[in-house]
Parts: C-alpha cells; sequence; structure tokens
C-alpha cells in the first residue's frame, strides 16, 4: 500500500478524495443543491449498498473461478452452470426438509463433488492443452443447462428464507431529516446484510486458508510455479482435485444464495459466468483480492448505473473492463 | 539413352489456372449449381442456404483461430451488428428508426461500421493471449448482446427490427428460394476462395507464423499486433457479410440473433467442422443446420422429446473436443493415413 502511493502520488490523492466524497455522500444528510442534482439520498444509499451485497455475491462466485483459474490455468466456463445446479440442489433440499441452512452443506458437497469427477475423468486426460480444456468446459455447459432444463423446466425458483432473515434492518444512516428534526433511518433487507456478512467471511475465510496454512502454501507455491512445485514432491494431483472441487462446491454454495436472494431460472448460469469474467478480468486472474475487488466495482457499477443511467449500466460495465484492459492488461491486482 | 533423359513435368506453373483445381473442386461445384435442379425450396432455403451463411461466419472464426491461433466468439456479434447497421441504415418495418437509405448506401455503411467494431473488438483483445482472448471477447459479446437489448432509441431494445429485406436488384426478388440460394453460394465461393488464397499469401504466412511463435516473428522484424488486429479486420469483414446475409434470410435481427447461444454455436460449428482447412466450417455448419432442422424429428422418433436439440449438440460437441481436436476434417486425416500406413514400416508415405 505505501509502495504504491510512494509510486503513484497523484493516483492515490485521486483516490483518497474519491474515497472522502463517498464517505461524505454516505454519511452526512444531502445538501439541498445536491438533492436537485441527482435525486433522494435514500436512492442513492439504497443503489450503493445493493452494489455492495451484488458485489458479495459476484465476489463468492468469482473467487472459486479464480482460484482454480490461478491455479490450473483452466479457465471454467462451467462455472456458472455449476452455480445454478447448486441453486437447485439448494431449493431441492431446502423445500423437502425445510431447514434452510442445510442447503448449503448440500449443495457444496454434491457441487463440490462432481468438480472433482470432473477434474479426474476430464482435465486430468488433457493436462497442459488449456484451450481444449476450455473448449471442452464449453460443452460440459450446454449439457448442464439443457439437462437441468430437462429436469426443472424454464421456471423461476425461489428458495424460501427462514423467518429471521426476512423484514428490514434498521441501519445507522440517516437519510433526511424531517422538519421536526428527527433524523430518518435508513430500512435495509435483513437478507442482504447476511449475505454481505457471509462473503466477507467466506472471503476472510480463504484468505487465511491461503495465508496461513499448510494447504494454502501448497496452492500459492502452485499458482507461482505449477512445475517446480511437482518436482518437489508435493502430492500436486491432490492439491489440483482440492481446489477444483473447492472451487466447484463454492459455485453450488453460492447457488442457494443467488437462490433465496434473487431467482434461479435458465440463463442466470451465463449471467454468474459472464459476472465471473469481468470481475476476474477487471480484478486480475488468480487473485483473491482482485477478485473482491473487481466484484465490488462491477457490483457498484452495475447497481448505481441501473439507477442513474438505466439503458447504459451494461456499458457502464463494460466500459470498466476496456478501460482496465487498455491500461493495466493483466487485472487491477494481477501480476504481469 | 532415353531411359536417362530427364522425365517431363508438367509444372505446377506450365498449366494454367484452371487445370491446376483439383477435381473435388469441380464435383462439389456442379453439384451445388445444378442443386436447385433437385432440391426443394425448404432444402435450398433453410438448408443451404443457412449452411452457407453460418459457414461463413463459423470461417471467419477459423481463419482468426486456425491461422492466427486466436479463438475468438466476438465473431457472430459483429455479424449481428452488420445486421443491425443495415436494418437501422436500410429499409424495415420500425420506420420510427430505421433510415431508409437505398441498398448501396446501407450495405457498405454496415461492412464499414461492422468491420470498424471488429477491429476495435481485435484491438482489445489482442492484448492478450490463448484462454484470455476467449474471455475477453465472451464479455464483449455478452455487453453487445445485453446493450442492444436495453437500448430502445439506437437498436429498438427486446424486439429489434422485422421486416429488413433484400433489394430488388436486376429484377429479382433475392429472397426467393433459388435467387437467395446462388446469393449465398455466390458470397460463400468469394469468402472460401479468399480465405484458401490468403492462407498462401504473404499475410496469410506471417500469420501462421505468429501463431507458431510470435516472439521469433517480432525478432525477425514483423510487427505482431498489426498482423493480429488486421486478421481480426479482414475475419470481420467475412462475419459482417454472413451477418447482413443472416438478416436479409430471416428478414428480422434481435438481440437474440447474437446471443450467447448463437455466439456460442458459431464456436462449436468451427471446432466440430474441423480448424485446419477453410472447407471445415462448412462442413461444421451443414451438420449443425441438419442437426437443428431434423433433429426434432429424428428425437421424437427415438422416443425423446425434441427440445433435447441442445443436449445432442452439446454431446456431440463434447465428443468431437475429446477424441478429435481437429474436428471432422482431423478425423479424416487420420483416417487418410491409417490407409496410407505401410504395416511393414509402419509409418506412412513411400521410399526409405
Amino acid at each position: 500500500m505505501r509502495g504504491f502511493a510512494r509510486r503513484h502520488p497523484v493516483w492515490t490523492a485521486v483516490l483518497l478524495v474519491l474515497a472522502a466524497v463517498l464517505l461524505w455522500m454516505i454519511f452526512a444528510v444531502w445538501p439541498k443543491w445536491l438533492i436537485g442534482l441527482i435525486g433522494k439520498k435514500k436512492v442513492f444509499l439504497n443503489a450503493f449498498f445493493n452494489g455492495i451485497t451484488l458485489g458479495g455475491l459476484y465476489f463468492l462466485v468469482a473467487s472459486g473461478f479464480t482460484l482454480i483459474f490461478g491455479l490450473m490455468r483452466n479457465v471454467n466456463l462451467a462455472h456458472g452452470s455449476l452455480y445454478m445446479l447448486g441453486g437447485y440442489i439448494g431449493y431441492q433440499v431446502a423445500s423437502v426438509t425445510g431447514f434452510w441452512l442445510l442447503a448449503f452443506p448440500v449443495a457444496f458437497i454434491i457441487v463440490g463433488i462432481l468438480g472433482m469427477l470432473l477434474q479426474l475423468f476430464v482435465f486430468r486426460r488433457m493436462e497442459g492443452e488449456d484451450l481444449r480444456q476450455t473448449l471442452v468446459t464449453i460443452g460440459i455447459s450446454i449439457v448442464l443447462a439443457d439437462l437441468m432444463l430437462w429436469g426443472f423446466g424454464g421456471d423461476f425458483y425461489n428458495i424460501q428464507a427462514p423467518d429471521w432473515l426476512n423484514g428490514p434492518l434498521r441501519t445507522f444512516f440517516v437519510t433526511a431529516v424531517k422538519s421536526s428534526g428527527d433524523p430518518v433511518y435508513m430500512k435495509y433487507p435483513m437478507v442482504r446484510v447476511v449475505i454481505f456478512l457471509a462473503s466477507v467471511v467466506v472471503g476472510i475465510g480463504i484468505w487465511l486458508l491461503l495465508n496461513r496454512t499448510r494447504i494454502g502454501m501448497l496452492v500459492r507455491a502452485g499458482v507461482d510455479d505449477r512445475d517446480m512445485l511437482s518436482a518437489t514432491g508435493a502430492p500436486i494431483q491432490l492439491v489440483f482435485l482440492g481446489v477444483f472441487g473447492f472451487g466447484a462446491g463454492l459455485a453450488g454454495l453460492v447457488g442457494v444464495v443467488g437462490g433465496t436472494f434473487q431467482s434461479i431460472a435458465p440463463g442466470e448460469d451465463i449471467r454468474f459466468l459472464l459476472a465471473s469474467l469481468v470481475v476476474v478480468i477487471v480484478g486480475g486472474m488468480g487473485s483473491i483480492p482482485g477478485a473482491a475487488v473487481g466484484a465490488l466495482l462491477i457490483g457498484l457499477a452495475e447497481q448505481l448505473g441501473s439507477v442513474y443511467a438505466p439503458t447504459y449500466s451494461v456499458v457502464l460495465t463494460f466500459l470498466i473492463m476496456v478501460l482496465v484492459l487498455a491500461f493495466r492488461p493483466q487485472g487491477l491486482m494481477g501480476r504481469a | 539413352m532415353e531411359t536417362l533423359a530427364p522425365p517431363r513435368v508438367l509444372d505446377g506453373e506450365q498449366r494454367s489456372w484452371l487445370e491446376r483445381i483439383p477435381v473435388g473442386y469441380w464435383v462439389l461445384g456442379i453439384l451445388l449449381l445444378i442443386m436447385p435442379a433437385v432440391a426443394g425450396d425448404f432444402i435450398l432455403f433453410q438448408v443451404f442456404g443457412w449452411t452457407f451463411i453460418l459457414g461463413m461466419i463459423a470461417l471467419s472464426l477459423m481463419f482468426l483461430a486456425g491461422y492466427g491461433g486466436m479463438v475468438s466468439l466476438v465473431q457472430m456479434t459483429i455479424a449481428g451488428c452488420a445486421g443491425y447497421m443495415v436494418a437501422i441504415f436500410g429499409v424495415s418495418a420500425i420506420e420510427n428508426i430505421s433510415l431508409g437509405w437505398p441498398w448501396y448506401l446501407s450495405v457498405p455503411l454496415a461492412l464499414i461500421i461492422a468491420v470498424l467494431f471488429g477491429t476495435l473488438a481485435g484491438w482489445l483483445a489482442v492484448r492478450t493471449e490463448g484462454i484470455y482472448t476467449i474471455m475477453i471477447t465472451l464479455a464483449i459479446a455478452s455487453a453487445f448482446f445485453y446493450f442492444t437489448r436495453q437500448n430502445y432509441v439506437i437498436f429498438n431494445g427486446f424486439s429489434g427490427f422485422n421486416g429488413v429485406l433484400p433489394p430488388q436488384l436486376f429484377g429479382v426478388d433475392w429472397r426467393q428460394p433459388i435467387s437467395f440460394y446462388y446469393l449465398t453460394l455466390f458470397w460463400a465461393a468469394i469468402a472460401y476462395g479468399v480465405v484458401l488464397y490468403l492462407s498462401r499469401a504473404p499475410f496469410g504466412l506471417v500469420l501462421q507464423g505468429i501463431r507458431d511463435n510470435p516472439r521469433r516473428m517480432a525478432a525477425l522484424g514483423y510487427n505482431v499486433i498489426a498482423h493480429r488486429v488486421a486478421a481480426y479486420a479482414f475475419s470481420a469483414l467475412l462475419a459482417a457479410v454472413g451477418g447482413i446475409l443472416l438478416t436479409w434470410q430471416s428478414a428480422q435481427i434481435s438481440p437474440g440473433t447474437a446471443g450467447i447461444g448463437p455466439v456460442i454455436d458459431i464456436l462449436v460449428i468451427a471446432v466440430i467442422g474441423g480448424m485446419r482447412h477453410p472447407i471445415g466450417p462448412f462442413i461444421g455448419a451443414f451438420i449443425y443446420v441438419l442437426l437443428k432442422t431434423f433433429a426434432l424429428d429424428a428425437l421424437v422418433s427415438v422416443g425423446l422429446s425434441g427440445e433435447r436439440f441442445q443436449l445432442l449438440i452439446g454431446v456431440g460437441f463434447l465428443v468431437i473436443v475429446f477424441w478429435s481436436p481437429d474436428g471432422i476434417l482431423g478425423l479424416w486425416e487420420k483416417w487418410q493415413r491409417a490407409k496410407n500406413r505401410d504395416p511393414l514400416l509402419d509409418r506412412s508415405g513411400e521410399g526409405p
């Protein structure tokens, strides 16, 4: 962080000013002219927090993707299908047993096992041919999408969240001041807060796993130099298997989150695949902090864009990607 | 002494170019030319017309991937862009958006804009290599899809444009099955010929050199980036012609025309056909169109629901990628090699 500030003093200043403006916009009571310019503070705050929670969801999907990519150079274009499969499994489990929390481990395990099977029977057979692996994942995603359409039809599925998650949460953000002088506090859906907290916890968990454990050390060494790691006698195939299973399982688990928070329907697989693609391109391939930064940026751009420039929100996301590619092709946090 | 005289070899230069065309091309060409005499309107318009169009778009991908080593998923999007431009500048049923310009303005403009778009996408994509290219072009393609779906001012949103018809040139209605068949055949043949020519021209050879070893080509003094972007521009032209024909065939263009599914389908077509030779994409397109047209009946007849077409395509694609990365053409070459194999020497070819 300090190194960055020393190398790019101007950019650091710009970023600091931007952060200060943002903080002021979140905490201050907006003056009249600003409300006249861009509308009520409530709208802005809602869009802002929706962006952050969406970013959390994107981060959860993209972290599995980027982990698999970073270690195995395998662009798993079936990642969105794994997400959707997790959502359907979660729906089944939650509606049959009635326990929402049970859906998470079941989806994680089943989708994780599927990921391991893929790694064992498909990717291990074509190691080193990354283009061919990518083509295979496209084929798998076509097949999985059609099988799920066959099994579940084209309807929207929504996983019912338990009661304690429903309803709004009163936050301490002041959106406006009444004429009587009482502040109006913002209300925000409980589910979204929980999802955001969960993504933070998972993010920190992955970071700890990668940076503080022996398995994480193996994975990081594999990301840096796969050949050298296998030459030292580390059980690299086991590490590959584990990471693939974990990444896939994470996608399945997030499918349950997405199914609760939004809904599961055909087409969602592609949406989340693209979101993870853009997130890892922006953040940098194979980097977990990069995935977090990219997911936040994309989530915020999508939500703020859909409020303030409805037609062009997609273009905004795309523009971010183009700018990053033009000035930093390896991604914001990626290594060249 | 006569035996010592060197045998008279008919050198390639000595024969006229007509004689140098292999027999296979003559047979195929004549077959395709007399096809309207035997085939019905549906076969001509729907099966062959569509095959040639999809083949051209897949050919543009094959040119990039086969000779340039760049797997671009943006080709269908370029085709869609050209189709949209024809609808916007030319005549369509959406009269408040379409400008209604004559074809000699709208078609060249559409081609130019599509090539510019393709060049821009290529300029972005060549900053990356291999699998990264797939990811970035897929992201560009989906951005175009979502943008056209949301934008109502220029692209007319979800419904797109309908009533986009080819011009009545030389007094011929080019949307009649027979005339449309010849129109698509003509452009497909030109595209095929140009790609075949380019593959042996200096530009194509440099491109293949760059595919095999970019650093060495750069050391030899070739501008790697410029050649790659030029390849994108050329392939965008092929895709744009295909896109305009596609729009004329279905008389409409909507976001779904260049959606994620069709974008992937073009890749599937090129891979199934094979990326080694320009004929591959056309073979792939023919198989794809046959499946898409007739799989419904075939699936129903074996007791499955006709909607499982995607499953069939997906499994077929997986099988091809698994066992023959070079597609149908690769299988053909394997078979040829196996046929020529000398069982005693256990290798192919003549001589020691």
